[in-house]
């Protein structure tokens, strides 16, 4: 067996697992291991300017590829700077480690200098997690934690590792572990098959049938067996902000984003169905709206792997446990052939009626002649990077804006905070995209207010040559909370403005960048052009935007799910 | 409703908080726990009662089997089962009359008196909660209770119906 330190256990391990990528940051406890990463190239180290951003790095990196992300960190501060990343992972469902120093073993609990018990502190936002006591569980802990991010549901584990283990001058026999299965934990892939038959006999009885597509259908790469799926029972599908690109945006079947800030068709579907399939979506709050007047007319035929999302807000009358590319699969072979024209038949009085909503036009907005509009902005956009583009948001009206105005035809191009909403996640998320895909058009949408929170990493992107796009919607306000503060605080807006807003440009510059100003809307379309022509560089679009529009349509609190505020003076 | 969960996990560091952190983080009531290895050393077996209506139940079973340590969970009360807790419990005998009074309550409550000293008298009790409740009463009303100390209640589902890995 071979003999290595425990540092240089770490850094085989990885290799072994076949990680490309560690995003991180050094300090004390971890010096050993940064030593042991120094003399190899199997795996590439992006350093960061802050661990906050390298796990929102190896998120970004996560969510574009579906590979594990992997994060690098010390003790105490290095450790907890990154409990924002693990939670915004864990609240998607994303597959990230985090390898985070701790301070040697027998100062454990001694409130030794740079100690924090990152196991405990991270206890409630992981899936699990390693405190590692000797050299030679390395491995196993390591190649453990990618087997359980990247399974079932997917999420982050962190694998704790005391400085006396890593220590670089005592060796210790190596061996990669043949298996990583255990006894406790065996995720339901396959539905139960006699749910798959009620799931068919409902779907197919069903006049008005809506498939509710969620993240858990990018996770399992279902994105085909979705559409199959949909074309087959003819039926209009809504998709959640996690699930936008699983089936494209694009799809005359495609009646939208649904929820707070969804499409008016798509609420208003989802209101009207008699039955809803639910592929990977957990009837999130941002969803639903008022619980108890959800979807009164419909059979809700729940599919997730996990167990504990199901019937956790809303019952479920047909619950299946399992993923969902095998849970298409069976459904679709259950199915057999049905006649496509009787199908078509049954559903047409629906389609007519989702026309008519759709005539609606909610997603119109008035343009103006002083003012650069949010939504032409996303338009643009999506014109310059031909639809194409890898599309990374913070959060705020920016997001919702992007998630509405640029359809996403493909899984995995549409990278955002939706559970936690962390803003400051956008920049270094598409630092991540970049890594995955170097050749890729790699773009955040953010916001004044979002974009400073993880400003720092600029300097990341200069280090790396990473040709970011940042197109900064620049309200010179927290756009969201204002919005909220008109709505519900009469216009009381309370700490919403900032007014020390720095020179975007020169900072762009500052940090070797470019940096492009935009204030009319005349000049958008050629300043977007320069931007995506500038192929190897990293452009900062600083676009000042009209801060008094709103995001709608916008669902109204404690209504249905579609009652709906569809401007600001018009509602459902 | 009082119920009794019963949880199999790996006998690991850790595994306990996270159960503890399921109830925690999601504001469930524990009102007692008991945790010890099983007759497999690599196995430890958890009993926690709680009070929870069905659908807190679901997502209380739920959210425990979901955590990577834990092989299978049930909920006892859900069927037919024998629970039993066992109760130390350290009473004054300041005169010949209250420790008569006392060993009589031992008799009738079948329980153990373990250790005694010049003073006191310390009493094993095992049933169920009801019955250790019971007791304590009854003695309280004859003299003092210097402390107690309960384990919590175990349990295990009658008949065929078993726990393994």
């Amino acid at each position: 067996m071979e003999m290595m330190s425990g540092a240089a256990m770490v850094v085989r391990t990885l290799k072994d697992i076949g990680v490309k990528h560690v995003f991180g940051y050094p300090g004390g406890a971890v010096l050993d291991i940064y030593d042991a990463l120094y003399a190899q190239k199997n795996v590439e180290h992006v350093l960061v300017r802050h661990e906050q951003a390298a796990a929102h790095m190896a998120d970004g990196y996560a969510r574009s590829t579906g590979k594990t992300g992997t994060v690098l960190v010390t003790s105490g501060p290095g450790a907890t700077n990154t409990i924002t990343g693990i939670a915004t992972a864990f609240m998607d469902s994303i597959p990230m480690v985090v390898l985070s120093g701790q301070v040697p073993s027998k100062h454990i609990g001694e409130d030794a200098f740079q100690e924090t018990d990152m196991v405990g502190c991270s206890r409630p936002i992981v899936k699990h997690s390693f405190l590692v006591k000797r050299a030679v569980d390395i491995p196993e802990a390591i190649a453990k934690a990618y087997y359980i991010a990247n399974t079932g549901r997917p999420g982050p584990v962190v694998v704790d590792l005391p400085k006396d283990i890593v220590n670089v001058s005592e060796e210790h026999p190596y061996q990669f572990p043949e298996d990583v299965t255990m006894r406790s934990y065996n995720p339901t892939l396959k539905g139960h098959n006699k749910q798959i038959k009620k799931a068919v006999k409902t779907l197919l009885e069903s006049k008005r049938p809506i498939l509710y597509v969620g993240g858990g259908a990018i996770t399992a790469e279902a994105s085909d067996l979705v559409t199959e799926l949909a074309e087959k029972l003819n039926a209009p599908v809504t998709s959640t902000l996690m699930g936008l690109g699983a089936f494209s945006s694009v799809h005359e079947q495609f009646v939208g984003m649904l929820g707070m800030h969804g499409r008016l068709e798509a609420n208003k579907a989802m209101h009207n169905a008699d039955c809803i399939l639910a592929l990977g979506a957990r009837f999130d709050d941002r969803v639903t709206n008022n619980v108890d007047k959800f979807c009164p007319h419909a059979n809700i035929i729940h599919v997730d792997i996990d167990p504990a999302s199901i019937s956790k807000i809303v019952g479920a009358h047909v619950p299946v446990v399992g993923s969902i590319d095998e849970v298409a699969k069976q459904l679709l072979k259950e199915m057999g052939k049905i006649d496509a024209k009787a199908q078509k038949e049954k559903v047409a009085d629906w389609w007519e009626q989702i026309t008519q909503w759709r005539s609606r036009k909610c997603l119109d907005y008035k343009k103006d002649n002083g003012l650069i509009k949010p939504q032409e902005v996303i338009e643009s956009l999506y014109k310059h990077t031909n639809g194409d583009a890898y599309v990374s948001s913070d959060v705020g009206q920016h997001q919702m804006f992007a998630a509405l105005y640029y359809p996403f035809a493909k899984p995995r191009r549409w990278i955002n905070s939706g559970g936690l909403g962390t803003m400051g996640f956008g920049l270094p998320a598409a630092m991540g995209v970049q890594m995955a895909h170097p050749e890729a058009v790699s773009t955040v949408v953010t916001g004044d207010g979002s974009i400073q929170m993880n400003i720092q990493e600029l300097a990341t992107c200069m280090q790396y040559n990473l040709p970011i796009k940042i197109i900064s919607l620049n309200n010179r306000a927290l756009g969201m909370v204002r919005q909220w503060q008109d709505m519900i605080y009469k216009g009381r807006h309370s700490h919403s403005y900032m007014d020390s807003m720095p020179d975007f440009v020169k900072l762009a510059e500052a940090y070797g960048h470019i940096g492009i100003r935009v204030t009319k809307p005349e000049e958008l379309d050629e300043a977007m052009a320069r931007c995506f022509a500038a192929k190897d560089r990293l452009v900062f679009m600083d676009i000042e935007i009209d801060q008094n529009e709103h995001v709608y349509p916008m669902q109204i609190k404690f209504g249905a799910m579609d009652d709906m505020r569809l401007s600001k003076t018009e509602r459902t | 409703m009082r119920r009794i969960i019963s949880v199999l996990m790996e006998n690991a560091p850790g595994s306990l908080s996270r159960i503890v952190g399921v109830f925690s983080q999601r504001g469930y009531n524990v009102d007692s726990l008991c945790v010890a290895p099983t007759d497999d050393k690599s196995l430890s077996r958890l009993t926690i009662v709680t009070e929870a209506d069905d659908k807190v139940i679901e997502q209380i079973t739920k959210q425990v089997n979901k955590l990577i340590d834990v092989l299978k969970v049930t909920d006892l009360s859900d069927g037919h089962h024998v629970e039993r807790e066992l109760m130390l419990v350290k009473v004054a005998t300041r005169s010949e009359l209250i420790r008569a009074e006392i060993k009589r309550n031992v008799d009738i409550f079948r329980a153990q008196i373990v250790d005694v000293d010049a003073n006191n008298y310390t009493i094993q009790v095992t049933g169920t909660s009801d019955k250790l409740d019971a007791f304590a009463h009854t003695l309280s009303q004859s003299t003092e209770i210097i402390e107690a100390s309960r384990t919590g209640v175990c349990g295990l589902s009658r008949g065929e119906k078993a726990l393994r890995p």
